[in-house]
């Protein structure tokens, strides 16, 4: 996946033999191969029970849907686990990617005969560009829309950007079920929605249906480059201004960092995401639907990013899994096992967003901070800072022996350097302080 | 004490100021809450702004650092008008504050506290980031090496990996200067400092801005309450009122304005400052 084991450091751990910020990327690598290697060679080689249980419980188009959930859940992360901006519409970009898909990867401009590496007989009517050019047009495209969504809405704060998103949100999935006749063009098919969109293809090589590894393979290869990306990014100079905003937003500026290029980037980096899953979806399915764009994404994504611990990349990806999981496979066949136990005739996939109600009302209550979360956000929720405690009366000179201590070593260090009566530079004063203490 | 403001270099009289503010009035709706006050900051200096409680005193800081728009008036920063101009861009100009209520970003590391503000300082883009090129790297290792050198500067350096929140009361306002300072300013605003302080931490941070006048090559601009504190640390102070300037010179003519003591100083001024 592209991390680099840093032996130098490894060695000073002798516990664990991986340095300290390796181990969950070297976790992932290791969960996601052995995935790929128990559906290649484990599953086939069962018997037919371990391949029903398999095909009930863990059926591997539902293990691609999560990491594509995954995908556009790190994506709504960066917007608001990072930044802190509150995101209600963010299925909007995960449409965009969706029909950038379904233009540049299908039979529907059917007047253009465009081919560019894409699969399919060369006389195929319609755009077939390669699905890898596609994620890249998708991710760009999706970046833009950020961009023009963010432009208007940023510069409002909290509850009203909360409600503006949300309008977006409805809007684009809108245009797009109602864009069969914009202007005598067809945009988006309308409801029928985009169908068939072409498989994924490495030169000559097409993806079959039924090639569900090779996709999950190249899906977890996306949510491996998304969570890199957002790694690195947490660590620079962008992540930290995407912090600061998130902590306090009037601060920030007064400290240099332009505000609404900052908050615009966040939006376009998580939109780049969204955009991804977006394509990677339409792949999936075969299709693009514009009734799979509703509200109730946005939503779920949300939850993902809140149950699994805003702000830390592992939480965020481990919420999507299970959540997706839950959603798509686990309550389901749940159901499924409890009607045939009991006899009993009810529809548990209808209950899934009381189920998902009831998790997190009980996530809020026991475990505010999410499965994983990030250890500052831990901090926040569980203890009271300090000066809020020092305001409720705990001594603050008895809370802070150390502070005595360096007080002390400064009173020293200005004695010794008052006598002189000249100006010393910071390392003379440290020497002396040194020697005085 | 005495000793260290004589070792101070004062401005010399003929330098162009660091700041100079014309005419500014601020206006929120029909309230006027600066009106016409005009001021400068020389070279190297240290400069009071005090006055009553809702004096106009943090809304006239607010129109230094962008923060509000002036109604009418001009600030003008080393040679470059900054009125009205975004915070972000006064600050990368070089004019730093701290708040009376102190702001921090709590839940990131002191360290990172300080790294924020030197974004504007700082070059390396997301792809950089990503990449973590040479150029990136070198670059963050000294904005570390820098955030590092402010926090010993400030006196806690040893609380570099701490969050902010989870600093004493005095450490974190010594942290807000440090986080000022990296934008390496020309102009240090400091918003009551001393709120919050006894009488010895007050003068520790006496003698820490005869240090930080000292060694970085800055001036401030000091909004106190502390009369003892600004009796000491000021070259020139000016009292506000109602949103007026009532008076302005240095330490011993306030001292002796009648008007300063009727509008201010009044009862327990006299008192302190003798």
């Amino acid at each position: 996946m592209g991390y680099e084991t840093k032996t130098g450091a490894a060695r000073r751990r002798p516990a664990l033999p991986v340095a300290h910020h390796l181990r969950w990327p070297l976790g992932f690598t290791a969960a996601a191969a052995t995935v790929f290697l128990a559906y290649y060679y484990l599953v086939p080689g069962l018997g037919p029970d371990g391949q029903q249980f398999f095909q009930t419980w863990l059926p591997l188009t539902s293990v691609n849907e999560a990491l594509v959930w995954v995908i556009c859940a790190l994506g709504l992360n960066i917007v608001v686990g990072y930044a802190g901006l509150l995101d209600l519409g963010f299925v909007a970009f995960w449409a965009l990617g969706g029909y950038t898909a379904g233009w540049l990867m299908s039979g529907f401009f059917h007047q253009v005969n465009i081919h560019v590496f894409g699969g399919g007989l060369p006389t195929l009517p319609g755009i077939h560009f390669n699905f890898w050019f596609v994620l890249l047009i998708g991710a760009a495209f999706c970046a833009l829309w950020g961009v023009i969504i963010g432009a208007p809405t940023l510069r409002l704060k909290s509850d009203y950007l909360a409600l503006v998103t949300l309008g977006f949100g409805e809007i684009i999935p809108q245009v797009f079920v109602n864009g069969e006749d914009i202007g005598g063009f067809n945009l988006s098919n309308g409801t029928k929605g985009i169908t068939p969109v072409d498989p994924i293809s490495f030169g000559p090589v097409e993806l079959g249906p039924f090639d569900l590894v090779w996709k999950y393979l190249i899906f977890v290869g996306i949510a491996a480059l998304v969570m890199f990306i957002s790694l690195r990014l947490r660590e620079g100079r962008l992540g930290r201004a995407w912090l600061a905003i998130r902590e306090d937003e009037l601060a920030a500026g007064m400290m240099g960092v332009p505000l609404m290029r900052t908050k615009l980037s966040a939006y376009a980096v998580g939109a780049v995401a969204g955009g991804l899953a977006g394509v990677a979806f339409a792949t999936h399915v075969g299709g693009v639907l514009p009734d799979r764009f509703n509200f109730s994404i946005s939503i779920t994504l949300l939850a993902m990013v809140v149950l699994g611990g805003m702000g830390n990349v592992w939480g965020v990806t481990l919420g999507a899994l299970v959540l997706a999981w839950i959603n798509s496979t686990g309550l389901p066949q749940f159901g499924n096992t409890f009607n045939e136990s009991f006899g009993t005739d009810i529809n548990f996939p209808s209950y899934n967003y009381l189920l998902f109600g009831g998790i997190l009302v009980l996530m809020m209550i026991f475990r505010r901070e999410g499965i994983l979360p990030e250890a500052r956000t831990k901090l926040v929720l569980r203890e009271p800072s300090r000066t809020e405690r020092e305001a409720l009366g705990a001594d603050m000179e008895e809370s802070a022996p150390e502070l005595d201590e360096a007080l002390e070593a400064e009173d020293a260090e200005r004695e010794a350097v008052a006598a002189p009566g000249t100006e010393d530079t910071e390392d003379g004063l440290g020497e002396k302080a040194g020697s005085t203490v | 004490m005495t000793t260290a403001s004589q070792e101070t270099p004062r401005q010399a009289a003929d330098a162009p100021p660091k700041l100079h503010a014309d005419n500014i009035t601020v206006k929120f709706g029909g309230l006027v809450a600066v009106n016409d006050v005009s001021f400068t900051i020389p070279d190297r200096s240290v400069v009071s702004l005090i006055g009553p409680n809702g004096a106009g005193k943090t809304t006239f800081f607010n129109v230094l650092t962008g923060l509000y728009r002036t109604t009418s008036g001009r600030v003008v920063l080393g040679d470059k008008d900054i009125t009205n101009l975004v915070p972000h861009r006064i600050a990368g100009l070089g004019m730093a504050r701290t708040f009376q209520n102190i702001r921090l970003f709590g839940l990131m590391t002191a360290e990172e506290n300080v790294k924020v503000a030197m974004h504007s300082q700082l070059r390396s883009g997301p792809f950089h980031t990503v990449v973590r090129t040479r150029r990136q790297r070198r670059e963050e290792l000294q904005a570390r090496e820098f955030a590092r050198e402010l926090l010993d500067f400030v006196g806690i350096g040893k609380f570099a990996d701490e969050y902010a929140r989870s600093l004493s009361y005095g450490d974190q306002r010594r942290l807000e200067i440090a986080r000022a300072l990296a934008l390496r300013p020309s102009v240090l605003l400091l918003d009551e400092p001393t709120a919050g302080m006894n009488p010895q931490e007050s003068a520790r941070f006496t003698d820490f801005v005869h240090r930080l006048r000292a060694e970085k090559d800055l001036s401030v601009l000091l909004i106190e309450h502390d009369m003892s504190v600004v009796m000491q640390l000021s070259d020139r102070i000016t009292v506000l009122d109602r949103g007026e300037k009532i008076a302005e010179g240095g330490p011993d003519d306030i001292r002796n304005d009648e008007r300063v003591i009727e509008a201010y100083l009044g009862k327990s001024g006299r008192g302190k400052s003798a």
